[in-house]
């Protein structure tokens, strides 16, 4: 499976010449920085789904709004596409350059504007990393909740972008919980707000809108944040289990008991194994899956959450409860689930991240029909899961070097989504839809509603340019290599027209 | 998965709305979307056919261990609260009434949250699926019964607040949180000044407090969590102890300074945390009530629309007029939009409901 922008399928994108682009650039923003030569280039062309690579028409690193503003409206009056990118840490392609089409790379604004400890906001350029957010809020007490597995190096734009997630994000909410306010540049160079410093701004809540656009609807040159204060304490339990289904369910137990726990994941053998090699976290090998359940808040709650949690988990059948004894075993033990990916990349070549979601009782089955998959096609998938918010990352492993194995790993990956739509899931909880998964949007929505997503589009860009191809399908690609659902030979819509 | 005892009151007419968003496309005629009309009073008169969702109504799928309940959206708030509290749970935003027929509906589309919001999070915190009749009569669905959900723009948190002039909602899937283990409401006399240093000073610690309002020289504090951490809290802050069911009369809007005797006109200033008393011109601090410790202030005033209007937008908030609630409000109930947001709201409506059947006029007189 080729996912590379295909002008027969994903619209014509026009035929301008690349001399002429940056010689127009270049006069209408002089201090603008441009890239475009190829060496120059090389670094831009894939963010962190880098089994894909294209080489972007220009580069732009603007370093003010005002160049942002000339870059937008030369590139609409011209009719460029305009692909945003961050920090360049996206594992769904949502930065993949287009060869016809201007790079505009946000990372030099990178600066915290504010941090008001009182009010508990932080004003920040769309290039601050997220860590950083926390970082700077950290003398008053107060941090930044989502914290997706790349938040030493992602930026709080793409954050946006992708309305990104993390381990806490049943307490304490994904992206779009967090953030207050947006300052906006479009595709015709105008500024707007959405959104606001109090709690709510009057109109439509297009902050929400924007929010998870993946850079379709307008560029994002500023964004205010909520911090929260720090929890007086957090205590983290690891419980082993001979079976996986056994710890599903010890999930739901725990939810049932009336508890939100600030973090609740789970881990199968094979992920446990590789985390345990690469950090000596202290986890049992032997077990078949462990839960790692974080408790946050004020000590006395923490205390009785603590017990009640133990009990739950005995109950549940739980081979073996270790409570974290202080800060530094909780860090361990957090440890080997934060580096679960990179330790399952040292037992293979290669592996491929998927990011599904489904509604959690149906654990059993999904985990049954990926050991099914990973049978059929020979290729091991470790299974890490943000267990109490129903978000599956199977880690496909596989070889590169061999020839077929990318597309066998494709096409595996794209089977676990289709089953999480099939039980009621998403394809993307957290990482974005971007160009990796934009074939299986065509599984989760049919043509009526991919309508009414172009016509949001529309209403922002009806041209087309920002980050074309991502995102939303056409029905053109639907209709060619989407798993679009045909009940006796009778397409849905048969009156929606395709092209 | 729990075992939804069916009302016999439910029912899917989800076909039967689809077919009357048709006839009403294909005539061009508008249609008043209306659920149990108790908050008729937010937002502008519509003139329309009204089309009424009361009898879609049921919940269709509830599962407590999920934390997740799908819900028709002419069900009414009341039951769907009260089949959440069998189970131990509430809504986290603690949404207004404003009457009983209260739909779940209406809920979503004013987007109005209660006491709790500031700590727990809005209407739209806590929606995370739609299902829609789009202007061809097309039912639609966004978003799902899962926590996490990126795939497509975000449409279902789009239709939140945006009082039906954008789709028809029929069916609206919500997270759900536990009942607290432990409550206890206080009351402690304090001038504003004190109140607005203390609960600058508390947000910036973990403490377990749900709700906190001002008025007529108190403060009012909900704390809500486990029985350990409100007993330390209850201990440490003192006060009187206060009647929980101030917060629904907060909520509802039948404390006395809500009175509809009053005939000035009842605003809603929506601010910042942490901003000081505006600067308006004979105002009192009795014609205040502060909720949401501060950034939700209620105003009894007849000044004119603008100047309340200027004050708070320089504070980086805004305004919204209920009027009296006798007749439609005077002025403009909501703030007007800047200039290129207004555009971009236009044009949205443009592409989602071209033939402008759906609420017209509700937000906005161009919308």
């Amino acid at each position: 499976m080729n996912i590379l922008y295909d002008e027969r399928l994903d619209g014509e994108l026009p035929d301008i010449d690349k001399a002429d682009v940056l010689a127009d650039l270049q006069q209408a923003a002089p201090g603008l920085t441009l890239l475009h030569r190829e060496e120059d280039l090389r670094p831009f062309e894939c963010d962190g789904l880098s089994a894909y690579r294209v080489l972007p028409m220009l580069v732009a690193l603007p370093e003010t709004l005002e160049q942002v503003e000339t870059l937008m409206k030369r590139c609409c009056a011209l009719g460029v596409p305009v692909v945003t990118r961050g920090a360049g840490t996206g594992l769904s392609g949502g930065a993949l350059p287009l060869e016809k089409g201007v790079l505009l790379v946000m990372s030099r604004f990178n600066r915290i504007l504010d941090v008001d400890p009182d009010a508990r906001i932080a004003r920040l350029q769309p290039g601050v990393r997220n860590l950083a957010i926390s970082e700077a809020a950290a003398p008053y007490g107060l941090y930044y909740a989502p914290d997706p597995s790349s938040q030493i190096a992602c930026s709080i734009g793409g954050n946006v972008a992708e309305n990104a997630g993390g381990v806490h994000c049943l307490k304490y909410g994904l992206t779009v919980h967090n953030v207050m306010k947006v300052e906006v540049i479009t595709i015709e160079g105008e500024r707007m707000t959405l959104g606001s410093e109090a709690l709510d701004a009057p109109g439509l809540d297009l902050l929400a809108l924007f929010t998870g656009s993946e850079g379709m609807l307008g560029v994002v040159t500023e964004i205010t944040v909520k911090l929260l204060p720090k929890p007086e304490t957090a205590k983290v339990l690891m419980a082993s289990f001979d079976d996986v289904e056994k710890a599903g369910r010890a999930v739901g137990d725990i939810i049932a008991a009336g508890i939100i726990p600030g973090g609740l994941e789970m881990m199968d053998k094979l992920a446990i194994r590789a985390a345990e090699d690469f950090v000596k976290a202290g986890y049992p090998v032997e077990a078949e899956a462990i839960l790692l359940c974080e408790l946050d808040g004020v000590e006395a709650d923490v205390d009785d959450d603590c017990a009640t949690v133990r009990a739950v988990l005995e109950k549940a059948g739980a081979t073996g409860i270790q409570q974290a004894r202080d800060e530094a075993e909780r860090a361990t033990f957090w440890a080997g689930r934060k580096n679960a990916f990179p330790a399952v990349g040292r037992m293979s070549p290669d592996y491929y991240c998927m990011d599904g979601t489904i509604p959690r009782r149906e654990l059993p089955r999904v985990l049954k029909g990926i050991a099914d998959f990973s049978e059929e096609y020979g290729l091991r998938v470790a299974n890490v899961f943000h267990a109490g918010d129903g978000n599956m990352h199977p880690l496909i492993l596989f070889d590169a070097n061999r020839p077929g194995e990318l597309e066998q790993a494709e096409e595996l990956g794209g089977k676990i989504l289709e089953l999480c739509v099939e039980v009621g899931g998403s394809i993307t909880g957290e990482h974005g839809v971007g160009r990796e998964k934009i074939n299986q949007m065509c599984a989760q929505f049919n043509p009526g509603e991919l309508a009414t997503f172009h016509a949001v589009k529309a209403a922002f860009d009806p041209e087309r340019l920002l980050n074309p191809g991502k995102n939303i399908p056409t029905l053109a690609r639907c209709a060619e290599f989407g798993a679009m659902h045909v009940h006796n030979n009778e397409l849905p819509h048969p009156e929606l027209p395709r092209f | 998965m729990v075992e939804i005892r069916p009302q016999p009151t439910d029912q899917d007419i989800s076909e039967a709305l689809a077919e009357r968003v048709r006839r009403a496309t294909a005539e061009g005629s508008p249609l008043r979307l209306v659920g149990g009309d108790t908050k008729a009073f937010y937002g502008r008169p519509v003139d329309g056919e009204p089309l009424s969702t009361r009898e879609h109504r049921g919940i269709t799928y509830y599962d407590p261990v999920e934390l997740i309940v799908s819900v028709r959206s002419g069900t009414p708030l009341a039951e769907l609260e009260a089949t959440l509290a069998d189970n131990g749970q509430m809504l986290g935003c603690e949404p207004p009434h404003f009457g009983a027929d209260a739909t779940v509906g209406g809920m979503v589309a004013t987007g109005l949250s209660g006491p709790r919001r500031p700590w727990a999070g809005s209407v739209r915190d806590f929606v995370l699926g739609t299902r829609v009749i789009n202007h061809e009569g097309h039912q639609q669905r966004f978003g799902g019964e899962v926590m996490k959900n990126v795939a497509g723009y975000d449409l279902s948190r789009l239709m939140v607040g945006a009082q039906g002039t954008l789709g028809l909602i029929t069916e609206v899937s919500l997270k759900v949180l536990p009942r607290p283990g432990a409550c206890h409401s206080l009351r402690l006399e304090m001038p504003l000044a004190d109140a607005q240093t203390r609960l600058a000073e508390w947000g910036r610690h973990p403490l377990p407090i749900t709700a906190a309002a001002w008025h007529a020289g108190a403060l009012h504090l909900r704390l809500e969590g486990g029985p350990s951490s409100v007993a330390a809290t209850r201990e440490r802050l003192g006060g009187d102890e206060l009647d929980a069911d101030f917060w629904t009369a907060l909520r509802e809007q039948t404390l006395d300074f809500f009175s509809r005797e009053d005939t000035r006109a009842l605003w809603r200033l929506s601010l910042p945390h942490n901003t000081p008393s505006l600067a308006l011109a004979g105002v009192q601090e009795a014609d205040l009530l502060h909720d949401w410790a501060g950034t939700q202030r209620w105003l009894r005033s007849d000044l004119p629309a603008d100047t309340i209007r200027e004050a708070c937008a320089r504070a980086g908030g805004h305004a919204t007029c209920l009027g009296s609630r006798e007749g439609p409000g005077q002025p403009d109930p909501f703030m007007p939009l800047e200039p290129v947001v207004a555009k971009y709201h236009r044009n949205l409506k443009a592409q989602l409901d071209p033939k402008g059947i759906f609420n017209p006029g509700r937000l906005y007189a161009e919308l």
